[in-house]
């Protein structure tokens, strides 16, 4: 029995909620980012269930260049998070309240 | 993919998320990242996207999760203490979250219906560069200015001394 593609869907949708909710509730910024890096995948599988559902070959096209995005965030990110450890010893995202009024 | 076999990859893909946000020592989130990572390979190769699969392997699992594993390394984490003073804060962003999934959800249920086995060419290196190079060739040359400017941007922020 096949797997209708709405179960992808509802599997991808609950990767990006899990991924929301680490972002809300966790406060060390290198946990935020993996968190942000699940929602990105879950995005990702929804791509790839509609290009198989359509079907298209944008749809893992487009993963592709997600997966660009990713890498050159992740690299950033990590690059401001060294920065900003640096300058004030922590990566608790409450602490790091410069730019808050 | 038969329905069983989905159901178990489900759910250990969802246990994999959850251990993501769950576990207090970050160096336990990482390696249950590559966990979903390698468990979302895994669907990509039964969605037919082998391309997709072989580079979140390569990518997300090799290249990526070697970044925050070595700047976790880097930062001497330790493992959080518990904070009940947040707990309340906790439970409403986890009930947002699960609002939002349930959302998702009702709007997913209107999605296309399956359409049986794809085309054998579906999904190869040889498909995905087809649409790549020709019809999105201008975003797929910008991937390549992105990733020079995401380059420079961590060599400038990494820099011990501001210029």
């Amino acid at each position: 029995m096949p797997v209708p593609a709405s179960y992808y869907l509802f599997l991808a949708a609950a990767v990006f909620g899990i991924g929301t909710a680490g972002v809300l509730i966790r406060r060390n910024a290198i946990v935020i980012f993996m968190s942000i890096e699940l929602m990105l995948n879950g995005v990702n599988l929804a791509f790839v269930s509609f290009s198989r559902e359509l079907p298209s070959m944008d749809g893992q096209a487009i993963v592709f260049l997600v997966m660009t995005v990713a890498a050159a965030e992740a690299a950033v990110g990590l690059a401001i998070i060294l920065a900003a450890f640096r300058n004030r010893q922590t990566v608790h995202a409450d602490e790091l309240n410069l730019l808050r009024w | 993919m038969t329905l069983p076999v989905f159901a178990v990859l489900a759910v250990l893909l969802v246990l994999a998320s959850l251990g993501v946000i769950l576990q207090r020592n970050p160096v336990r989130s990482a390696l249950s990242l590559v966990a979903a990572l390698f468990l979302l390979a895994v669907f990509y190769v039964f969605l037919e996207a082998h391309l997709v699969a072989a580079l979140q392997v390569i990518v997300y699992a090799g290249a990526i999760m070697v970044l925050f594993l070595f700047v976790i390394m880097l930062l001497r984490l330790q493992v959080e203490p518990r904070d009940p003073e947040r707990t309340a804060g906790r439970i409403a962003a986890a009930g947002l979250a699960a609002l939002f999934v349930a959302q998702l959800v009702l709007f997913l249920r209107a999605a296309p219906a399956p359409t049986g086995s794809a085309a054998p060419a579906f999904g190869t290196t040889e498909a995905v560069a087809e649409v790549l190079f020709t019809r999105l060739v201008l975003p797929f040359e910008m991937t390549s200015v992105l990733l020079l400017v995401a380059i420079v941007g961590a060599v400038v922020l990494a820099k011990r001394k501001w210029m």
